[in-house]
Formats: structure tokens, sequence, C-alpha cells
């Protein structure tokens, strides 16, 4: 499958290697979303695959699907982008594709377990062999021990490679970061009967991924493909590069006490969470600014003729920029402070803000660099978004976007009845769930996930196909 | 500064003070990472005998009766460990409450509960969330439905077999939990029950009997 995606024009093994990545992303991405509309037509017709293919795991492997996904575009990307920020083929790239394969396989089994036996006795050997039970990490600790020694290798790759090349700014913000990415998964690789440690801990993972290394992984991707793309000035890029990660790492660091109001931890977090997190938007505000000011300016450079050489990644990382402001910024702050989230914390709302927040932030950059991969791939000077690059962008964006307006209208019903008016609890959850304004809601987010889906099948299409209809041109 | 560039155009200092910011904010965390691994470490049975509060209590916390009462001083609801009673009809030891735990805990991980309802408000939003569900009415109404005598045992039937117990159109399925393992899970969700969460969630299920009644708090 995908071989039609060819990557004979690509200079360097690196960046072949990159290519399996982002095929295997791609199909993900699409196991992903079909596992979404299960899991939202479930809470319309609860019947639904009632005791054969459960929400608890249609919403697993929706969320676990999503999360490699976007760890496969992201490796995928950074070997994309090493050879030519560092002008050297990545070094050991054969025990890379080997770590590839390795990785790709555990995978796979790992989804086979998860929809074939889904869940296991209360023993430890389940955490073990089918399933840790620990949101977005429920990954198996056999698989758990995998990834890190596929991380490891990876990051030898990329950190033998950069010491080897040029260094630029650009890849120092990315090869620390990735150590902090990659040396945070340990913190969620073991078992504790104290359910307030367990959780203090997998919020490092969770938290300090996806609102501190990760962001600063996506600031230095959109800076490389803003590089490429529009051809901005270096020092302008690594400069704001540096004031993002003083930003980011700043507010998101300690921001990580926003997760810690309510689970058993003391109450000084209140202050600092809602401190610290309240300045999160900060710097995605400046991201925006930064890709605008930095397009405006580079126009102007070049006799007021926009250059742009490649119409779907700067698309996508356009939508990047309000994506993450929106998702990550607003729709986080919505619920972030203390006050606020005493009642929003575990509703439809962190379901708004987690859809909005990883389109956005996450899921719009790496579809760019998809596209960056293709015109590489085939050698193309210019890449010109086609009909189907178009209705993927119109039909994800607003899909995705409808559905977080759903959720949130949801969100504030759940969030007034069930909490604010009932205060929690088994019957005031079922009163505010059968009211018509969440079953409203929640009918929406099926039609607006469809619409998303149906994108998909566009981006997928067009993925297979551009680089050929555009080489040809 | 690079050829008299204004500090604010500089990379240097951009890059300096990333590396300052971050290595600080990285040195508050672990500072007070410590000082919270202090406060949430599961205390010990002795302590429940001095009547020392503990924000996790020992695992032995089973064996008293519960409350989640509303405290002036905090200004929300706080866990209340009152005198003993008897769970599952006896007192557990030290050594069997922490075992029971053990195998509540693992239970609750490996039957994916979290990716229905949510605990700590941690998970999924399919189901109602669990951490004080130990405490929850509603159990009056399955104690009779399930023809059992006591909370943990109606609990424990539910959580056996929740198909035959249906309460709305939205069902918990049968997960395979076996009789051992329904009494492990009550026992968590009681000794989770005990957790001071700062008053999260805020007046549990306060209003539900003026719903019941007509849906106004107007009497």
């Amino acid at each position: 499958m995908l071989t039609s995606i060819k990557s004979h024009k690509l200079q360097y093994e690196g960046q072949k290697l990159g290519m399996m990545y982002f095929r295997v992303a791609l199909v993900l991405f699409g196991a992903q979303l079909l596992m979404g509309l299960i899991a939202a037509y479930q809470f319309i017709n609860p019947d639904f695959l009632y005791g054969i293919f459960d929400f608890n795991v249609a919403r697993m492997v929706h969320i676990n699907a999503l999360v490699v996904w976007l760890l496969y575009a992201m490796i995928g990307s950074v070997y994309m982008m090493t050879p030519e920020e560092t002008g050297q083929e990545v070094v050991g790239v054969g025990l890379g594709k080997l770590a590839f394969w390795v990785l790709t396989l555990a995978v796979a089994v790992v989804v086979v377990v998860y929809i074939f036996i889904q869940i296991g006795p209360g023993k430890e050997s389940t955490i073990w062999l089918i399933n840790e039970g620990r949101e977005y990490i429920e990954a198996p600790r056999w698989a758990d021990i995998g990834i890190v020694v596929v991380v490891l290798i990876f990051y030898f790759n990329i950190f033998a490679t950069y010491m080897k090349g040029e260094r630029t700014g650009i890849m120092t913000v990315m090869v620390a970061d990735l150590l902090a990415l990659a040396g945070l998964y340990l913190a969620g690789v073991f078992y504790t009967d104290n359910v307030s440690m367990d959780q203090y801990w997998w919020w490092w993972v969770v938290h300090l991924w996806v609102e501190a290394t990760w962001e600063v992984f996506v600031g230095t991707l959109a800076g490389f493909a803003l590089l490429k793309v529009i051809k901005a000035k270096r020092e302008i890029i690594e400069m704001w590069l540096w004031i993002e990660v003083l930003m980011l790492f700043g507010s998101g660091i300690l921001g990580l006490g926003h997760h810690y109001f309510w689970i058993g931890t003391p109450e000084y977090w209140w202050e600092i969470g809602a401190l610290f997190s309240a300045l999160e938007p900060v710097p995605l505000v400046a991201m925006f600014v930064h890709v605008i000011y930095d397009w405006g300016k580079e126009q102007g450079a070049h006799g007021g003729s926009p250059v742009i050489n490649n119409g779907p990644t700067m698309a996508w990382v356009t939508i990047n920029a309000f994506g993450n402001f929106l998702g990550a910024g607003i729709w986080g702050f919505f619920h972030t402070l203390p006050q606020v989230n005493v009642y929003t914390h575990g509703t439809q709302f962190t379901a708004a803000h987690g859809h909005l927040a990883f389109f956005g932030a996450y899921a719009s950059v790496l579809i760019g660099m998809f596209y960056y991969g293709i015109q590489k791939a085939y050698g193309i000077e210019k890449l010109k978004a086609t009909f189907n690059s178009k209705m993927a962008i119109v039909l994800i964006t607003f899909g995705v976007i409808g559905m977080t307006v759903a959720l949130t209208i949801a969100g504030y019903e759940q969030v007034l009845v069930e909490r604010a008016e009932l205060g929690a609890g088994w019957d005031p959850y079922f009163t505010a769930q059968a009211l018509p304004w969440m079953k409203q809601a929640m009918a929406w987010r099926m039609i607006m996930g469809v619409v998303t889906f149906v994108g998909f099948v566009y981006l997928f299409i067009d993925l297979l196909t551009i680089g050929k209809k555009e080489a040809n041109n | 500064m690079e050829n008299g560039q204004s500090v604010w155009t500089s990379i240097r200092f951009w890059r300096r003070s990333a590396a300052w910011v971050t290595g600080f904010a990285s040195a508050l965390l672990i500072l007070l990472t410590f000082d919270t691994m202090g406060q949430i470490k599961m205390g010990t049975d002795e302590d429940l005998q001095k009547g020392i509060t503990k924000r996790v209590p020992a695992p032995t916390v089973i064996n008293h009766h519960i409350d989640y009462k509303y405290s002036k001083k905090r200004g929300h609801e706080v866990p209340v460990i009152g005198d003993k009673e008897p769970f599952f009809g006896k007192e557990w030891s030290p050594k069997e409450a922490r075992a029971l735990l053990h195998k509540g805990k693992l239970t609750v991980q490996a039957k994916n509960c979290i990716n229905c309802h949510t605990i700590l408000g941690n998970g999924a939003y399919y189901a109602p969330d669990l951490t004080k569900s130990w405490l929850d009415p509603k159990w009056k109404q399955l104690m009779a439905m399930t023809n059992s005598k006591t909370k943990e045992e109606a609990m424990a039937k539910f959580l056996q077999h929740p198909e035959k117990y249906p309460t709305h159109a939205r069902r918990m399925p049968n997960l395979k939990i076996t009789p051992e393992e329904a009494q492990a899970v009550v026992a968590f969700l009681k000794h989770l029950s005990t957790i001071d969460t700062n008053g999260f969630p805020r007046g549990f299920s306060k209003g539900v009997k003026e719903f019941e009644a007509g849906g106004t708090y107007a009497h």
C-alpha cells in the first residue's frame, strides 16, 4: 500500500526513511478517525457494538492511534529535515530502518491485541502484555521497552548527524527538545497502587509532551517549513525560535500545575497552575504574529511577488498558527483557572479543547510536512495545491472546528447541569447526558466527524496522486 | 551584542534567556515535586489509629465509615474518616487491605475503566466520574435492585454483571470481572473516595433529591 508515493528523487537515505514513517502515520491517522466515528456514534446509539467493541476499546484505539501517528509523523519530519539542516546523510540510517520495522511490527501487535483481546484479568500480566489502562499511554509494558529502544536508536541517528554536520540554531533546538521529549516517556513506565502518585507522574509524560516539548517541536518544524517554503530569513526564524523556547518552557513546565488541582496534590498547585498556564497562550500568539509578519516582510523583499514554493505545506502551516493559538491557547485557557476548572474538569469541555488543540497544534503542521516530503520525493520545484488538496484543507478544518463547537456546547451543558446544578455523580451525570442540548450537540459532533473523515479521504487520495500529477506538469 | 545590534534582536540574548528560564522552571518543578511526593505518599495504619489526616490515607481506611463534608476553613468539601465499620462483613488487617487495594488498582487498569469513566477527573467522558463513587446515593437503588444488604455487596454484584442492572440506555458492558476482582475494585473505589481532592467534585450529588422531587429547589 501507498507505494505510489515514490521517494526516488530524494538525495538522502535519511529522507527516504522519513517517508517510510510518513506512510505509516497516514494510515494510522485514518484508523484514528474511524475509531473516533465509532465512539461518536456510540454516544448517539449506545447499543451499537455493545459487548463486542465497547466504547472504551474504540476510544482507546482512537487516542492511541492519534498519539502514535503524531509520533511517526514527528520522527519522519526530523529525518526529513536533519540532512537538509546539517548537510549530512543521517548517521546509522541502516539501523534507523531496522528500528522503523521493529517499531511498526510492535505497533501492529499492540493494535491487534487492543482490538481482539481488549482487556485482561486484574493481574500484572495484563499490564505487561495487553493494556496498561492509563489514558494515552495504554501500550503494555513490553511495548514500552520496545519504544524506548527504538527511540534511543532514533536519537543516536539524529544526534550523531548533528555532531557531524552543520549545527544550525534550528537543529540545536530540535536535538535538545528531542532529548527532553524522549526522556519524559520514562516517567510513565512504572506501576504504583497510589492513584495520586500514578497520575502525578502520568502528567509528566502527557502534559510535558503536549504542552511543552511537542510545542517547541512544532515551533521548530514550522520554522523549518517557513525557511524552505517562503525562504524566510534564517536569523529571523532562529531568533523567534529562541523566544518561543523561552516562553513555551517558561510557561509550560510549571503550567503542569493545572493538572494538579484535584488529584490529591497540595493546594499550592492552584496558584502555580493558574499563573503559569494563563501565560501559555502568550507564545502561541507570538507564533502567529511571527508567521504572518515574516511572510509579509519577505514578500516585500522579493519585489512584492509572493514566493511560496509549496502551496499545501504553507496552507497547513498557516492553519497550525491559527489552530495552535485557538485550540491550545484559547480553548485551554477557557477552563484552566481552578475556580472554573473545579466544574469543568473531566467534562466534554476537555474533549472540545483536546480535539482543536491536537489538530491545530500538531496534526496540521505534520500534514504540511507530508506535502513537503512529497515535494522533495518527486523533485518538484513548486508544488501547487490541487482540487483534492483544497477539499482536504477545507473539510478537515471545518470538520474539526465543527466538532469542537459541538463539544463545547455539550461541555457547557454538562458543566452547568451535571456539575453546578446537581453536583456530579451517577444520576447527575446521566441527567445531563439525557437533555436535548447534549443530544443535539452529540449529533452535530457525529456529523462534523463525518465531514472530517471525508476530508481525510481527499487528503489520502491527494497525497497518493499529487506528486505524480505535479511532477508531470 | 552582534555588531552593535539591539539586544532585542540578538539571537545570543534570547538563547541565553531561554536556557535560564527553562532551567529555573525545571528546578522549581523538581523542588515542588519533592514536596508533593512527601504530601501524597500513602499514609500508614498508625496514622489512621492516631487520627492523623493524610492526603492519601492507608489502605486500611476501608475499615472506616467515609463521608464528604463541607469544611468552613477550606471553603469546600473534604473527606471525613469516621468510626470503624465492617467492609464485606469484616475488618481487614493492614496486609490484607494492602493486597486488596493492589488487586483493585490492577483490575481498574486491566479492565480499561478510564476509557469510559474518569478517575480524579481524568479519563473519558462516556460514564460518571468515579472519584467519590463510593459515596453516590445511587447505590441505595442498586442495593434494592441487586437484593443486597450492604452497599459494598451491591457494588460488587453490579460490577460483575452490569448488563443485568441497567439504569439508563447507556449500559456498562460485562468486563468479565471475577468476584474477587469485584471486591478489590470496591475497595479501590472506597479508598479513592478518601483522597483529599481539594473539593473536587464540588457539591457532590447535592441537588439530586430536589431534582427528583420535581426539578426545583422551591418547596
